[in-house]
């Protein structure tokens, strides 16, 4: 593939409302799903035949399944509070990416076929028959939805966008017209146990190569364990955490953290994904087989508590899904939250004086966090309300002596998502994603600019590939980019238990 | 099923331009998949790639991109053991750059 120049966002610290531009975005489509994904997760290789009815089927399954859909489908009023919440909007200026317009793509075809006054007066109560275009509309838009509920915070009534995107995902899945991204990853959980694919010798060889690396610069034997029976912990991570930079760094932090506090732990090779992409695409059966991994994982090993790594939707499967899913955790003790985020957990260590931080080992750093969508507005994090924003940042500032907060209007429950969340983290769409990721470049940029940022902080493994990528664009170091437990693990001194 | 044309051989690749085949590789399909990525091979190029499908060989997966930039420094020198002394090599990244002129799958998930 020759290179091609994007055009890049200006940076000037301001998010600034666009001009409206028709179509701005309608050429950016995911590639579709290889037959075999499809046929692999039940659906039809390519549309079949009678797609209109089976779509319509589907859809009235849904609305029965799902009585929320129905009336995300009935109340909106069009008051236009979410238009310019979406980063996607703000970064493509097409109007088809205002949330409320990307909703109307399937609350028309609902009208057609589900309201008396769209049965009967079509276009006039704003109804329309689901075409061939129709669908493309569908295909182009709703995979142009990080699920990031930004929108949602936003609403008078609490249309929860995400569910929107999740229905059409299905409905399309179901007649054949599938994405590629997504489904490919889904299928590798499902099969194989992770989202790479990695089988269980490829991880144990880098667990090896990170016990080897971390004695290297630390003098300190800190174990990477995998599937030990009975150890006391059983750590679901993202598989990117075996594999890419920086995520690597924090998983290296989760191990020196385990090793100080002196609790035993273990990954497993059979559940080695936190992630489950099965929530984006709306398929309750697909998440049900990915999260099932992890039940039977804890059958075998016997943990006593379940910890989760840094992972962002991730997150919110395992704290909103996980006891319906694969619940409920008889076996585990009853003592510790399961499943428990490894934020909470590091966060009791340092309150309880158990973990040593020097600080100044994070001194080249002014840090700023990036709240992950999901993380923030689809979970919780400790005993109280807003634990999920302040924890982090409690970590942040017990290793670092310089930390600084984005402006509010983009962090905390209003964070603007990364860009690549929700099954985009696709390279076939990288315009739309350097675009979509300008509301929350625009404040780094400001906080680069009054306070010298130039460590970006973040709990999700999505988030840290997706800035990883993006920031180049932007004309910012790659190595800017970093996870949570990646800043603890610089600034943790192994070696004397004080405090225990 | 995209395809390429490379000496009037026929290769099968994925829409991204990866070859399916692993056995379709050889060192001249990889000259051809480096050329259109725009990246002249050097020697230092060459052993990104054959530790890649090394390691590929043995254990079904490209390798973390930390055991790569500890190999290639091992080999090249101290002061070449580094995330962007392999950037400087494929700039399109490592892992999915690299792999494709290797002849491996491009890797999915979160990455």
């Amino acid at each position: 593939m020759a290179k091609v120049k994007f055009e890049v966002p200006e940076l000037t610290g301001e998010i600034a409302i666009p001009g409206l531009k028709e179509d701005a975005a309608a050429a950016v489509k995911s590639h579709n799903a290889p037959a075999k994904d499809m046929t692999d997760l039940g659906f039809p290789t390519e549309l079949v035949p009678d797609w209109k009815e089976k779509a319509v089927a589907k859809f009235a399954e849904l609305l029965k399944k799902y009585r929320s859909l129905k009336v995300f489908m009935d109340i909106c009023v069009k008051c236009g509070a979410c238009t310019d919440k979406c980063h996607f909007y703000l970064g493509t200026k097409d109007p088809r990416n205002m949330p409320v317009a990307r909703a109307e793509l399937l609350r028309k075809v609902y009208r057609r076929y589900f309201t008396t006054a769209g049965k009967v007066l079509g276009k006039l109560a704003e109804a329309e028959d689901l075409t061939r275009e129709v669908m493309e509309e569908w295909y182009t838009y709703f995979y142009q939805c990080t699920e990031c509920r930004r929108c949602s915070l936003f609403c008078p009534y609490g249309i929860d966008t995400a569910e929107i995107t999740m229905a059409a995902r299905e409905i399309m899945d179901t007649v054949g017209l599938g994405a590629k991204y997504p489904l490919q990853t889904i299928n590798k959980a499902i099969t194989i146990g992770n989202n790479l694919g990695m089988p269980g010798p490829a991880i144990r060889s880098t667990l090896d190569f990170m016990e080897e690396d971390v004695k290297e610069q630390t003098g300190v034997p800190v174990k990477f364990p995998m599937d030990v029976k009975g150890a006391d912990v059983l750590l679901i991570t993202p598989s990117a955490d075996f594999f890419a930079t920086p995520h690597v760094e924090s998983l290296a932090g989760y191990a020196k953290v385990f090793h100080q506090a002196g609790i035993s732990w273990t990954l497993s090779s059979y559940a080695s994904e936190a992630g489950n992409f099965g929530m984006f695409n709306g398929n309750y059966e697909h998440m049900r087989k990915i999260a099932g991994r992890i039940k039977v994982a804890i059958n075998e090993l016997k943990p006593k508590r379940l910890i989760h790594g840094e992972c962002g939707h991730a997150w919110r499967v395992a704290y909103s899904f996980w006891n319906t899913l694969i619940g409920p955790f008889d076996s585990l003790d009853p003592k510790y939250p399961a499943p428990q985020h490894i934020c909470e957990f590091t966060y009791d260590l340092i309150n309880r004086g158990a973990l040593k931080l020097d600080k100044t080992a994070n001194d080249d750093f002014v840090v700023t966090f990036h709240d992950s969508c999901n993380v923030a507005r689809a979970s919780r994090m400790g005993n109280s309300p807003g634990g999920q924003f302040e924890i982090p940042r409690a970590i942040i500032r017990a290793t670092c002596n310089k930390f600084v907060d984005m402006h509010p209007d983009t962090i905390r429950e209003k964070t603007f998502c990364c860009g690549a969340g929700g099954g985009l983290l696709a390279d076939e769409i990288i315009d739309l994603r350097i675009k979509g990721v300008m509301p929350r470049m625009q404040a780094y940029k400001a906080v680069k600019d009054s306070h010298g940022a130039n460590f970006f902080a973040l709990i999700c493994a999505i988030c840290k590939a997706q800035f990883t990528k993006v920031f180049p664009y932007y004309g910012y170091e790659m190595e800017e980019v970093g996870g949570v437990h990646q800043l603890v693990s610089r600034a943790i001194v192994l070696g004397g238990k004080e405090g225990i | 099923m995209p395809t390429i044309e490379f000496k009037g051989k026929t290769y099968e690749v994925d829409e991204d331009g990866y070859l399916i085949n692993l056995n379709d590789w050889n060192e001249d399909v990889a000259g051809f998949l480096a050329e259109q990525e725009e990246v002249e091979m050097t020697p230092a190029h060459w052993e990104v790639v054959n530790f890649l499908r090394d390691y590929y060989a043995e254990y079904k997966i490209a390798p973390m991109i930390k055991i790569l930039v500890k190999a290639i420094g091992a080999k090249l020198g101290p002061e070449k053991g580094n995330t962007k002394y392999l950037y400087q090599l494929y700039p399109a990244g490592p892992a999915k750059q690299a792999c494709k002129i290797a002849g491996l799958p491009k890797p999915t998930g979160c990455v």
